[in-house]
Order: C-alpha cells, then sequence, then structure tokens
C-alpha cells in the first residue's frame, strides 16, 4: 500500500506573528518552522501503517528549499521517501492542484493531509485534492484501520463521532487523536542518521496560478485593559456581563 | 448572479448558524443587487427561513440525502448550480459546512475561502475579510474564480430579521453512488457543542482533576453553554479530545469565553482569540490570561465557580 502525508511547514506555536513589504508578506525572520501538527499526527499514523498494513510512506510538500528541514525531519520520524514540489506556495488551490499532479503520475491509496494548516489554516487543501482527484473523502479524522482495500474510520462532528466506511483511494484530513499527542513519534538519533540516506526527489512545479491571493495583513488591535472584579463581588461581574457587554 | 447558502438542519430543524449564514448570504445578495437562494436537505418545515430574506427555497426531500456526506451533499449543489446563475455559495464554519466546502470547490475547480468574518470590503476586485494565522492577524483576501465558495465564522456577523416571501422549490435530484458508508453516529447527548455555542465555560489544569468538573459542568448549564478545555487536560484524559481548543484544537468564536484556571498560553489564546468577550477566573494575577481578557477575577477558582452559580441562579 502507497501512502502520501502531505506536509506544510508552518511557523512554530509560539512565533510572533508579522508582516513585511507594506503588510503583504508574513515575516519569516527569526521564525521557527515546525511541521504543521495537524499533520504529525498523520504522518505517525502513516508510519504505524509501514508495520500494520505493509505501507510505503512519502512525505510531500509544495514548497521553496527552505522546507527541506521539514521533510528531513518527516524522514527521521519514519516515513521512506521525501518529494518536494519547487514553488513558493500561492494559494490552497494552486497547492491542491500541483499534489493532483504529482498523484496522476504515482498513485496513492492513501493521502494524508491535516484538517487545516495552522498557518493560512484554511481547511482547504484536503477537500480540494479529494474532489480533484474524485478519491473519497473525510476531515476531522480520529480513527483510521485499513484492511486491503477497504478503510473503516471515525470523524468529530459536531456533537458526537460518525464511523463509517469506504474502498481506497482515500483523502483523510488528520488530527490529534488520529494518535494520541503522548505517541507522537519523537525523531532518535538512529532515525536522524537514516534520515540522511532517504531519498528527496525534487519535483519542478506545473506552476499553477492561484484563484486567491492574500492582498493585505492586519494584526488585531491591541486589547483594552482588563477590568478586575473582586472576588466577593461576583454580582459586579454578572452585571457587566449583562449590561455592559451584552452577551447574558 | 445569484447567491446560494447551504442551510444545515438537524433533525428537522435549521441549525442557529444557518440564520447567520442567511442573514450575511441576504446582506451580499444586496450589495451585489442580487437574489438569495437556500438549499435545503430533508427540512420540512422552512417557514422560519423567511424571517432573514431569502427569495428562493431549493428543497431536496429524498431520503438517499438522510445522512450527511460531503460527496453526495456537493454533487446535489453542483446540479442546482448547473440550473441557476450562482456567483457565491455560503457556508457556516461547522464541521460538516467545512467539509462540504472545500470538497465542493474541488469537484467545481473553484476556490474556497474559510474564516470570512466580514461582507466583502469590495465586489470588484471581490475582496474578503478572513482571519489567519490561528486568529493571530486577518487577511483581506482577493477572490479571483467565477465561482465563489465562502464560509464564515460563527457568531461573526449575528443574524438580521429580514422578511420576505420566498418562493418555494422542490427540486428532484438524485444522489451520486457512493462506496462510503455510515456505520454508526455516536452522539453526545444534550450538550451544545462549542461550534454552535454562544457561551463557551473551558476549564484548565488549575482545576486539578477530571473530578472536579461537575462545577464546570454546572456553570455551562446554567449559562446554557458548552464546556471545553485546554490542550493539556485532554491530553491527560481528564475530558475528551473534542473539547480541546486552541491553535491546535477547536477554534471558539462565541460571545462569551470564560476561561477558569487557564493560565493563558499563546497556543490557548489563538484559538479563542475570535470570542468577542473574554472572562478569565485565575488565582495568580500574574496570568498572561488576564492580558487577554475583558474582565477578570483574581481567586481560587473552588470558591468563586460555586459563589457565581449561586448567583447566576438568584439573578433567574
Ligand atoms: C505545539 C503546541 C501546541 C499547543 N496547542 C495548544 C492548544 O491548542 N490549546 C491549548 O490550550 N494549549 C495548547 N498548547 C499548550 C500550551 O502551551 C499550554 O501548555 C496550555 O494551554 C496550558 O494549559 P493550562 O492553562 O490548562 O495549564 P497551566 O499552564 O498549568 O495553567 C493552569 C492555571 O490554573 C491556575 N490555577 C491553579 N489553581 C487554581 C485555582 N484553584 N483557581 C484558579 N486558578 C488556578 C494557575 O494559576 C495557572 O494559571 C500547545 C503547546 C504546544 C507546544
Ligand atoms: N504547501 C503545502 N504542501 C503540502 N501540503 C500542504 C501544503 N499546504 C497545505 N498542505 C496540506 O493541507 C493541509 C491543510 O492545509 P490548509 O488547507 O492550508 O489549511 C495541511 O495540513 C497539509 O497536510
Amino acid at each position: 500500500m502507497n501512502i502520501l502525508v502531505c506536509i506544510s511547514s508552518v511557523p512554530d506555536t509560539t512565533s510572533k506573528i508579522n508582516f513585511v513589504d507594506n503588510d503583504s508578506k508574513f515575516d519569516i525572520n527569526g521564525v521557527q518552522f515546525i511541521i504543521n501538527p495537524n499533520d504529525e499526527f498523520g504522518l505517525t499514523k502513516a508510519v504505524w501503517m509501514k508495520q500494520s498494513n505493509n505501507a510505503s510512506v512519502t512525505v510531500l510538500t509544495v514548497g521553496e528549499a527552505s522546507v527541506e528541514t521539514t521533510l528531513r525531519k518527516c524522514l527521521a520520524i519514519g516515513a521512506d521517501k521525501a518529494i518536494r514540489i519547487d514553488c513558493l506556495p500561492k494559494d490552497g488551490y494552486s497547492v491542491a492542484k500541483e499534489i493532483e499532479s504529482h498523484c496522476n503520475d504515482v498513485s496513492y491509496d492513501i493521502i494524508i493531509c491535516g484538517r487545516e494548516s495552522i498557518d493560512y489554516n484554511g481547511g482547504i487543501v484536503p477537500g480540494l485534492l479529494a474532489g480533484f482527484l474524485d478519491y473519497n473523502f473525510v476531515t476531522n479524522c480520529v480513527d483510521l484501520n485499513v484492511d486491503g482495500k477497504k478503510a473503516v474510520f471515525s470523524r468529530e462532528m459536531s456533537g458526537g463521532t460518525e464511523i463509517s466506511e469506504c474502498e481506497l483511494p482515500l483523502v483523510v484530513g488528520s488530527q490529534k487523536g488520529l494518535v494520541e499527542e503522548k505517541d507522537l513519534i519523537i525523531p532518535n538519533m538512529r532515525g536522524i542518521m537514516m534520515a540522511r540516506q532517504k531519498p528527496l526527489d525534487v519535483i519542478t512545479a506545473k506552476g499553477i496560478s492561484s484563484l486567491t491571493e492574500d492582498k493585505k495583513f492586519i494584526k488585531p488591535e491591541p486589547k483594552s485593559e482588563v477590568k478586575l472584579v473582586k472576588a466577593n463581588e461576583l454580582d459586579q461581574l454578572i452585571d457587566l456581563l449583562e449590561n455592559e457587554a451584552k452577551v447574558i | 448572479m445569484s447567491v446560494l447558502v447551504y442551510l444545515e438542519s438537524e433533525d428537522n430543524k435549521f441549525k442557529k448558524s444557518s440564520y447567520e449564514t442567511l442573514s450575511y448570504g441576504k446582506a451580499l445578495a444586496d450589495m451585489m443587487e442580487t437574489d438569495i437562494f437556500g438549499v435545503v436537505f430533508n427540512c420540512s418545515n422552512t417557514d422560519s427561513l423567511k424571517n432573514y430574506g431569502i427569495n428562493k427555497i431549493l428543497k431536496i426531500d429524498n431520503p438517499d440525502f438522510n445522512d450527511f456526506s460531503a460527496k453526495k451533499f456537493s454533487h446535489a449543489i453542483v446540479d442546482i448550480l448547473k440550473s441557476e446563475k450562482i456567483e457565491v455559495v455560503i457556508l457556516s464554519s461547522s464541521a460538516n459546512s467545512k467539509f462540504l466546502g472545500a470538497y465542493l470547490s474541488g469537484i467545481t475547480d473553484s476556490s474556497y475561502v474559510s474564516n470570512v468574518i466580514e461582507l466583502p470590503k469590495s465586489l470588484n476586485p471581490f475582496i474578503l475579510k478572513r482571519t489567519c494565522f490561528t486568529n493571530k492577524a486577518f487577511s483581506q483576501t482577493e477572490v479571483n474564480s467565477d465561482l465563489k465558495i465562502i464560509s464564515i465564522t460563527s457568531n461573526s456577523f449575528g443574524l438580521i430579521e429580514n422578511l420576505s416571501d420566498p418562493v418555494i422549490e422542490s427540486l428532484n435530484i438524485n444522489c451520486v453512488d457512493s462506496n462510503h458508508k455510515i456505520l454508526n453516529i455516536e452522539k453526545e447527548t444534550g450538550s451544545v457543542t462549542i461550534a454552535d455555542a454562544e457561551i463557551v465555560v473551558s476549564a484548565g489544569r488549575g482545576l486539578k482533576g477530571p473530578e472536579n468538573w461537575n462545577m464546570i459542568e454546572a456553570l455551562a448549564k446554567t449559562l446554557g453553554a458548552a464546556t471545553a478545555c485546554s490542550k493539556p487536560v485532554s491530553d491527560m484524559g481528564w475530558r475528551p479530545h473534542s473539547e480541546h481548543v486552541g491553535q491546535t484544537g477547536k477554534p471558539v468564536s462565541s460571545n462569551l469565553y470564560i476561561a477558569i484556571g487557564i493560565s493563558g498560553a499563546i497556543q490557548h489564546l489563538a484559538g479563542i482569540n475570535s470570542s468577542k468577550i473574554k472572562v478569565v477566573i485565575n488565582n495568580d494575577p500574574e496570568a498572561p490570561f488576564f492580558k487577554a481578557a475583558d474582565y477578570g477575577v483574581v481567586g481560587d477558582a473552588f470558591e468563586i465557580v460555586p459563589a457565581l452559580i449561586e448567583k447566576l441562579k438568584a439573578r433567574k
């Protein structure tokens, strides 16, 4: 079985978010990039499936050379092979198109993406990709079992969990729960050494144009000072919520 | 070119978010000087929709659509797109709507913009404001796609009443074949879900253990609120994953967010920043949450929460 894990390389969760070029670009100065947390759950799951399903795991990023550090980390976690489609990602549409084009050349049984990325976080790429390829699709996936050509999986929906089955191929939007936080694979020295020997192929992008463009980024207004209420004057809090904020 | 709204329903009732999406859709249709249509799957009583300005209700009544399926619903909407001239499709931010929106964009080869919080700044070019970097920033996004699929953040626009006299059209749409079958749905009973909630009561590691959540649930019940928690609380299994909010959990965009025994780490705040009013209850006056909150109480949650419940009950 062939599994593709699509990796988005995102600013570390503690990063300060700033913009440059007239607020039209994210300022990468001093920012450390990590594997998108939702993708990391999916990657660990895929690496487990090497054992349970005799799977081979490829990781793929659409990005410039700087994302290779993130891809090497994925190889150290246990992916067999990495692919970088060489271009600056412009929007979810063009990224999904580039990935689709690769999936028309190499066929995968399961494509795992994160439910959403934590940077541009649209939750766009997995759905588009499934639609383009006409594959089955599940997002907010919290459980996945594959047996032969059949997958049984769960998804978190509002107010509950839905369990369903389908035939492969399948696009999965992964998140915490697909594997537990404590089970995430942390690369060890051996993994890091082995990662250096594993293939990292660079593919020329098709150069697909985007449909959306971030024209300008805006930071939220600074917050006004908190109003403190004394612990023994909770009536005042209720009054503020009721009459000032009008939220209860 | 009209506007189409997906009106999500459950157990023959529209979700509150449907009225908000419709309110937004109506305002957008007015801006575009066009009509607003809504598509409804298996929800018989559509009376309430006419309070929000809808011009035409497209009703699909077919048991094949009883269970939600992004694929089946998307293909049905594509059928509508073939017969009606639609420029914008609007969805809510519920789990199902976001699932549907992305897939629908894929099969129609069009753009999908999520987390939209305002009406377009201009129509030509079509520029939407959306949140990004998990609420640490906003983007003005220009959309250059003939068909535009957007989902709006809940509670960002509100409900706007607008009486109308809609045409109701029953559509005979066949369901596409799919080998994707739903086996079971496990419902959490009685609780308000985070995505739909106007008020969210959330608690963190300051609560010391899962046995202390009774008072959190009681406070939530008094306020008709959903319960949520910080990441370590769900990682330790004190509360289910579905309650984990923050940058790597669920986003919260409620009108009121009450954080109890939560320190206010940057990753937590990122996910809840788009809530309108934030209240923090924490015994450490230096907790970072006080910098992000509108109202705060410094003190012991084990004293404050029960007292607050009593006072809220007395008020009613
Ligand atoms: C990659 C990554 C992603 C993350 N994503 C998320 C995320 O999505 N969501 C999230 O929540 N976190 C996330 N975190 C974790 C985050 O950094 C914090 O560790 C976490 O939010 C802390 O949870 P807490 O506030 O419940 O616990 P703590 O930081 O331990 O805070 C407990 C608070 O309770 C207060 N307290 C103690 N006793 C009482 C009492 N009796 N009465 C009142 N107050 C009391 C304390 O003063 C303290 O402020 C992430 C971290 C990483 C590295
Ligand atoms: N540049 C990219 N390269 C590869 N995969 C991506 C890229 N951007 C997004 N993805 C995948 O799509 C998921 C959702 O991203 P988004 O649509 O940006 O929220 C991510 O979690 C990744 O799995």
